[in-house]
C-alpha cells in the first residue's frame, strides 16, 4: 500500500503544465546531447516497430488490398472510399452501437462502480474475509485472457455449465440469447480490479480528518461521499475511467469467448476487424477501420483529459485548503 | 430502522450481499481448481475424482512444455528491453526539457492500439522478414516492446518526476557521472516503478497470441498462448483434460511473479498493467 | 537484440509500397552448411491437429526420400513445419509466408483457396515451377480427371490433389428402430427427410436432424448443407466464371432451412455455437440426434469404434447413410435423383523454391501408393489414385459405397478465386433464415451481397 503518494499517480505529467516543476531542470547534468543518447535505443524500437507499421497500415487503409487475389499482388488506390464505405456499413455501424454498449456496461458503470464499492468496502478493514475477495477479484484480472475465456465457455455451457448447474436453468444457453449481456458481465468480473486498486489508493488520500468533520458535521454516508471523498479523488475517477474505457474498447477477449456470434450479435469494433481483415482477407478496408477506431480513440482520450485539465487548475487554485472549506464541501467547486 | 431487530437485519443484508460477490467472482474460477486433477473432466466444474494422470499426460505432450520455456523467453526478454530502454528514456524525459514531449508520448499512446491489432498484421510481418526476424524470439521481442515502450516510458516518468532533485544534484557534488548517479541513486529510488513496468511487461506479453503467431514458424519457438490453440481443435474437439491442466500451469507463473513482486515491493499496479 | 542488420530503417521506408517488399530474403540459413534443404508444411501436428498425417510425414514419407535421395547421389535435408491452427489461420500464415516468399517449399492447401492463391501469384503452375518435366510423373495416370481437377484453376495444374471426399446422410439406426422407421432408409425426396424428422420428433429428448447453416460452421455449412440442397433443387451456385444470385433454387433451398429450424426439426442453437458442429457429433454418439448430413469424415475420424473423437463402440450396425436425395425424384441437377458433394486439399509447390526439382520429387513421394498405403495403414480413404482406392475401399463397406455411389453422383465446388467469399454469403443467408428472416428476404440479401463480394454484377448470371 505504498504508491499512494498521489503525484505518483498516473494522471501527473498527463497533461503538460504551465509551469515546470523544479525536478524537470536538469539536476543530474545529463545536458542535452547525452539526454538524446539515453531517449535514442528505445526511440529508435519504437519508430521501427510500431510507427512505421502504423504509418504503413494508414497507407494500406487507403487501397482496396487484400491477402489473397488479384488485390494481393496488384492492390489500388482508392483514397477514402473505405472510410466512406464504413460509415455506410451495417456491419461496422452495428459493431460501433455494439462496443458502446460494452464500453458504457461493463466499464464505465460496472467495473468503476463495482470497483469504488469494493475499495471502499475494504477501506477499513483487514482480515480474512478482505484477504479471500480481494485476490479472488485479482485473481480474475491476472490470469491470461484464452485461459479466462475458456473458463467462462465453460461456465456458461449450455449443456453442463456450472451456472446452469447452480441455477437448475439447464440448457439455457446464455452465450447465444443474451451475448452482449454476457460479455459484459465478463467484462465487469474480468477488469474490476483495476478500479477497486486504483481507488483504494486514491480513498488512502483522503484525510481522515475531513470525514470525521463532516461527520461531526451530521453528513450521512452517502453526504460524506459526494461532499467530501468524490471532491478528493476526482481526478483519480477520471483517470481510471479514461483507462478502462480505452482499454475495454480495444479489448479483443469478447472473440475468444464469441467470435461475434451469434449472427454478429456480440461484435465489437476490434471483432469486426478481426473479421473484415483475416476472416475475409480484406486488409485494406481492416486498416481502414483501425484507422477509424484510433480516432475514436483519440476524441475520448481528448474529451477525459479536457476533464482532467480542468480538474487540475481548479486543484491549483485551491492548494492546500483550510480544513472547513470542505466541510459542506460542496463549495469546493466554487473557487476555481 | 433502528434498534436489534434492524441492526440484525442489516448485517444479514450485508453478508449476503458479500456472499454474493464472492460468489460472483468464484464460480468462473472452480473449473480451473477441479478440471486438472479430474479422471474424466467435464465442461461442470465438479468435485475431482483426483488423478495427477493429466499432469503425466501434460508432460508427455512434446508441445506444451517446450511452449512453456518459449514463453518465459519471449516474457523475460521483452521485460528486460522494455524496462531497460524505458528507464534510460524516462529518466532523460523527466530531466531534460524537450519541446513538444507530452504531445508525442499521446501520439505513440494511440498508435500502439493499431499496431497491437489485426489490421496492422501484414506490415508488421513484412517488416520482420525484410529484418530477417521471422522465426526468432528477437523478433517477437522488438515487434512487443516497440509496442508496450510508449506506456512503459509514460508510467516510468511519472515516478521518476517523484524522485527529489537534490538526491542528483548531492551525488554530482561528490563527482558521480550521470550514468551511475541514474544507476545509484535514481533506480533504486523508482524501483516499484521499474518492477511495475516489468511485470506489465510479462503479464503482456506471456498472454499475447497474435505476434509470436505471426512470427514464429518452428513449432518448438511457439509460446503457449499459441500452443494452447493447438489443444483446442484437437481431432476437432476440445480435449478438456490437456486445456484443463495446461490452463493451470499456464496460469501459475504469473500469479507467482504477482505475488512475489507486490510482496517484494508492496506496491499496487497503479499505472495501467494491461494496455 | 542482435538481430537488427543495419540496412534497416531507410531501406524498409523506401520500400514502402506493398507490392515492392517482398524482394526475397530467404528463411533459411541452412543453406550454408551445403547439401540442399526442404521444408514441408501441413496443417498438422504431432499431439495435436491430424497427429496422424503429422507423423506419418515426418516418420514415413520423410526419411524414405532422404534415403532414396542420398542413393542418388543428392544430399537433402527435410524439415517438417507442423501447425494445429484453425484453417484460416493456417490460410493467413500461408498467404504472409508466400508474400515474403519466405514460405515452405511443398505445402498442403484447401483445394477451395488455390484460385486465390493463384491469382494473387502466391502459387504458379507446375508447369512455369518445374517445367514441362512434371507431366512424366507417372502418378497422374492413376488421378482421374475428376479429382484433378482440384488442384486446376483456369485449366492449369498447380499441385497434387491429396484425395477426396463425399457427402452422405448418416442417421441414427436406434433412433430409427424407436421411432418405427425403417433401419434401411433411402430417402427419395426432401419431403421424406421431413416426415422422419417428424417421426424422430416424437422421441424425448432427441433432436431430429441437422444441416448445417450459419456462419460459425464456416465451410462445413456451404458443402454439407447448402450445396447438396441447391444441387439437389437443380441448381447451382455457378456457370462457368459467373455466378448465379437470388434464384428459385436458392428460395427452395432457405425454405427448406425454414421448414427443419423453424419447424422445430432442427437445433437451431446447436447451429449458432462456436462449438456447434463438435457438440452435433457428441449429439450423434450419445443417440441425441437422429439424421446429420456429413462428409466421410464423420465416418472415418469422428464416430469410428476406437480411434474417433466420438467413438461408437457399434458403430457399423448402428450408424445407416444414405444418398443426399433430390427434392424430388429426377429435380436435381442433370435430371438426377441423389448427389453427392466432394472437396478435398491439395499439395502445392512454393514458387520461389530454390530446388524446384527436390521440391517437386519430395512432392509426389507423398502421393505415391506406398506412401498413401501407409497413411492409411489398414483403414480406407478415398484416396487421389485409383490403384490404391481399389486396393484400401474394400475394406469398409461404407466407403466403397462412398466411392461407387456418392462419386458417380457427386459435383465439386465451382474452381474460382471468389468462391470463399461466395461461399460466407450464402452461410450468412442460412444464418438470417435460422433466426427468423423469410427465405425470400434472405435469398434477396444474398443476391445484394453478391454484387458487393463481386464487385459488380457482370459476373452474376442473369
Amino acid at each position: 500500500m505504498a504508491a499512494t503518494g498521489s503525484s505518483t499517480e498516473p494522471e501527473e505529467g498527463a497533461a503538460p503544465r504551465a509551469a515546470r516543476k523544479p525536478h524537470e531542470q536538469d539536476a543530474a547534468g545529463l545536458g542535452a546531447r547525452r539526454a538524446l543518447a539515453f531517449v535514442a535505443p528505445g526511440l529508435l524500437v519504437v519508430a521501427l516497430f510500431l510507427v512505421l507499421p502504423a504509418l504503413w497500415t494508414l497507407y494500406l487503409g487507403s487501397t482496396d488490398y487484400r491477402l489473397t487475389g488479384i488485390p494481393a499482388v496488384d492492390p489500388q488506390f482508392v483514397g477514402v472510399e473505405n472510410l466512406t464505405d464504413a460509415l455506410g456499413d451495417d456491419g461496422f455501424l452495428n459493431s460501433l452501437w455494439l462496443t458502446l454498449l460494452f464500453v458504457v456496461g461493463s466499464a464505465v458503470l460496472g467495473q468503476a462502480i463495482g470497483g469504488f464499492a469494493l475499495a471502499w468496502w475494504m477501506r477499513e478493514r483487514t482480515g480474512p474475509l478482505r484477504a479471500v475477495l480481494e485476490s479472488l477479484v485479482m485473481l480474475a484480472w491476472i490470469l491470461p485472457s484464452s485461459v479466462v475465456a475458456f473458463l467462462w465457455i465453460a461456465y456458461l455451457d449450455r449443456d453442463d455449465g456450472t451456472l446452469n448447474a447452480l441455477l437448475h436453468t439447464p440448457g439455457a444457453a446464455w452465450l447465444l440469447d443474451h451475448p452482449m449481456l454476457s460479455l459484459i458481465v465478463f467484462n465487469i468480473w474480468r477488469g474490476t480490479a483495476f478500479s477497486m486498486m486504483l481507488y483504494s489508493a486514491a480513498l488512502g488520500n483522503v484525510p481522515r480528518s475531513h470525514l470525521e468533520t463532516a461527520r461531526l458535521a451530521g453528513a450521512g454516508p452517502l453526504q460524506q461521499l459526494r461532499d467530501v471523498v468524490f471532491p478528493a479523488i476526482r481526478g483519480h475517477v477520471l483517470t481510471n475511467l479514461l483507462l478502462i474505457s480505452l482499454w475495454t474498447f480495444n479489448d479483443f477477449t469478447p472473440f475468444l469467448i464469441t467470435a461475434g456470434g451469434p449472427d454478429g450479435r456480440s461484435e465489437t469494433l476490434p471483432v469486426f476487424i478481426y473479421q473484415t481483415a483475416l476472416g475475409s482477407g480484406q486488409l485494406g478496408y481492416g486498416a481502414a477501420l483501425s484507422f477509424l477506431m484510433l480516432l475514436i480513440n483519440l476524441v475520448v482520450a481528448v474529451v477525459y483529459l479536457r476533464l482532467l485539465g480542468r480538474k487540475r487548475k481548479e486543484e491549483r487554485v485551491d492548494d492546500a485548503p483550510p480544513a472547513h472549506a470542505r466541510q459542506a464541501g460542496a463549495e469546493r467547486e466554487v473557487d476555481a | 430502522m433502528s434498534g436489534p431487530v434492524g441492526a440484525l437485519l442489516r448485517g444479514v443484508a450485508r453478508y449476503t450481499l458479500l456472499a454474493l460477490v464472492l460468489a460472483f467472482f468464484a464460480l468462473p474460477m472452480l473449473w480451473l481448481a477441479s478440471a486438472p486433477f479430474d479422471r474424466n473432466p467435464r465442461v461442470t466444474a465438479s468435485l475431482p475424482e483426483f488423478t495427477l494422470e493429466n499432469f503425466r499426460r501434460l508432460w508427455e505432450n512434446p508441445n506444451a512444455v517446450n511452449s512453456l520455456a518459449s514463453s518465459v523467453v519471449l516474457a523475460v526478454g521483452s521485460a528486460v528491453v522494455v524496462v531497460t530502454l524505458s528507464a534510460l528514456a524516462a529518466y532523460a524525459l523527466s530531466r531534460v526539457r524537450i519541446p513538444g514531449r507530452d504531445g508525442l508520448l499521446y501520439l505513440l499512446l494511440l498508435l500502439s492500439s493499431i499496431v497491437t491489432g489485426t489490421a496492422a498484421m501484414v506490415p508488421v510481418f513484412l517488416l520482420a522478414s525484410e529484418l530477417g526476424l521471422v522465426d526468432s524470439y528477437s523478433g517477437v521481442i522488438l515487434v512487443l516492446s516497440g509496442g508496450l515502450l510508449p506506456a512503459a516510458i509514460f508510467i516510468l516518468k511519472d515516478f521518476t518526476d517523484t524522485v527529489p532533485r537534490s538526491y542528483e544534484e548531492s551525488a554530482r557534488v561528490f563527482g558521480a557521472s550521470p550514468l551511475r548517479v541514474l544507476r545509484d541513486v535514481v533506480v533504486p529510488v523508482v524501483r516499484p516503478g521499474l518492477a511495475t513496468v516489468g511485470v506489465w511487461t510479462v503479464a503482456q506479453v506471456w498472454g499475447n497470441f497474435l505476434i509470436p503467431f505471426l512470427l514464429l514458424r518452428s513449432p518448438d519457438k511457439s509460446p503457449a498462448a499459441v500452443v494452447m490453440y493447438t489443444f483446442y481443435t484437437e481431432g476437432g474437439q476440445p480435449d478438456l483434460a490437456l486445456i484443463s491442466t495446461f490452463s493451470l500451469l499456464y496460469s501459475l507463473p504469473v500469479v507467482l511473479m504477482f505475488l512475489f513482486v507486490s510482496r517484494r515491493y508492496g506496491f499496487r499496479f497503479h499505472g495501467g498493467i494491461k494496455a | 537484440m542482435a538481430g537488427v542488420p543495419r540496412r534497416t530503417a531507410l531501406a524498409v521506408l523506401g520500400a514502402g509500397a506493398v507490392g515492392l517488399t517482398g524482394c526475397g530474403t530467404p528463411l533459411d540459413p541452412r543453406e550454408d552448411a551445403g547439401g540442399i534443404a526442404l521444408t514441408v508444411a501441413v496443417n498438422a501436428i504431432s499431439g495435436g491437429k491430424n497427429s496422424e498425417e503429422a507423423e506419418w510425414i515426418s516418420e514415413w514419407v520423410i526419411p524414405r526420400f532422404v534415403r532414396a535421395q542420398r542413393a542418388r547421389g543428392v544430399d537433402v535435408r527435410v524439415d517438417f513445419a507442423p501447425s494445429g491452427l484453425d484453417d484460416e489461420q493456417y490460410k493467413t500464415k500461408l498467404a504472409l509466408d508466400l508474400k515474403a516468399r519466405a514460405a515452405p517449399d511443398v505445402m498442403a492447401l484447401d483445394g477451395i483457396w488455390l484460385g486465390e492463391f493463384a491469382e494473387a501469384e502466391y502459387i504458379r503452375p507446375l508447369r512455369d515451377v518445374v517445367g514441362g518435366d512434371f507431366a512424366e510423373w507417372p502418378g497422374w495416370r492413376q488421378i482421374d480427371r475428376r479429382v484433378q481437377a482440384l488442384a486446376r484453376f483456369e485449366g492449369r495444374l498447380y499441385g497434387i490433389p491429396a484425395g477426396t471426399d463425399a457427402r452422405l446422410l448418416f442417421y441414427h439406426k436406434p433412433l430409427f428402430r424407436r421411432a418405427g422407421l425403417p433401419e434401411e432408409w433411402k430417402p427419395r425426396s426432401w419431403a421424406e427427410i421431413l416426415d422422419a424428422a417428424r417421426r424422430l420428433k416424437r422421441l424425448p429428448g432427441v433432436v431430429p436432424l441437422q444441416i448445417n447453416a450459419g456462419t460459425p460452421m464456416g465451410e462445413a455449412t456451404t458443402m454439407q448443407g447448402v450445396l447438396p440442397l441447391l444441387t439437389g433443387a437443380g441448381g447451382a451456385v455457378a456457370k462457368g466464371d459467373r455466378w448465379y444470385g437470388d434464384t428459385p433454387a436458392l428460395r427452395a433451398v432457405l425454405d427448406f432451412y425454414r421448414r427443419v429450424y423453424r419447424g422445430g426439426l432442427g437445433d437451431p442453437k446447436l447451429q449458432q455455437e462456436a462449438k456447434g458442429r463438435d457438440k452435433s457429433f457428441a449429439a450423434f454418439a450419445d443417440g441425441r440426434l437422429g439424421i446429420l448430413a456429413e462428409g466421410d469424415y464423420f465416418w472415418r475420424d469422428v464416430v469410428a469404434p476406437r480411434t474417433g473423437t466420438s467413438p461408437m463402440p457399434h458403430r457399423d450396425r448402428e450408424v445407416g447413410y444414405t444418398l443426399f436425395p433430390a427434392r424430388a425424384p429426377g429435380e436435381a441437377l442433370g435430371g438426377r435423383d441423389h448427389v453427392s458433394l466432394s472437396g478435398g486439399g491439395v499439395h502445392v509447390l512454393n514458387p520461389h523454391t530454390r530446388h524446384p526439382q527436390q521440391a517437386f520429387e519430395l512432392l509426389t513421394a507423398l502421393h505415391s501408393a506406398a506412401a498413401l498405403r501407409a497413411q492409411l495403414d489398414g483403414t480406407a480413404k478415398i484416396t487421389e489414385r485409383d490403384d490404391v482406392n481399389a486396393a484400401v475401399l474394400d475394406r469398409d463397406p461404407m466407403l466403397r459405397f462412398a466411392a461407387d455411389d456418392a462419386m458417380a453422383v457427386t459435383v465439386f465446388r465451382p474452381p474460382l478465386a471468389a468462391y470463399t467469399e461466395v461461399s460466407s454469403a450464402l452461410q450468412e443467408a442460412t444464418a438470417q433464415v435460422v433466426s427468423g428472416t423469410a427465405p425470400k428476404r434472405a435469398a434477396a440479401a444474398y443476391g445484394r451481397r453478391l454484387q458487393e463480394v463481386l464487385g459488380g454484377s457482370d459476373r452474376i448470371v442473369d
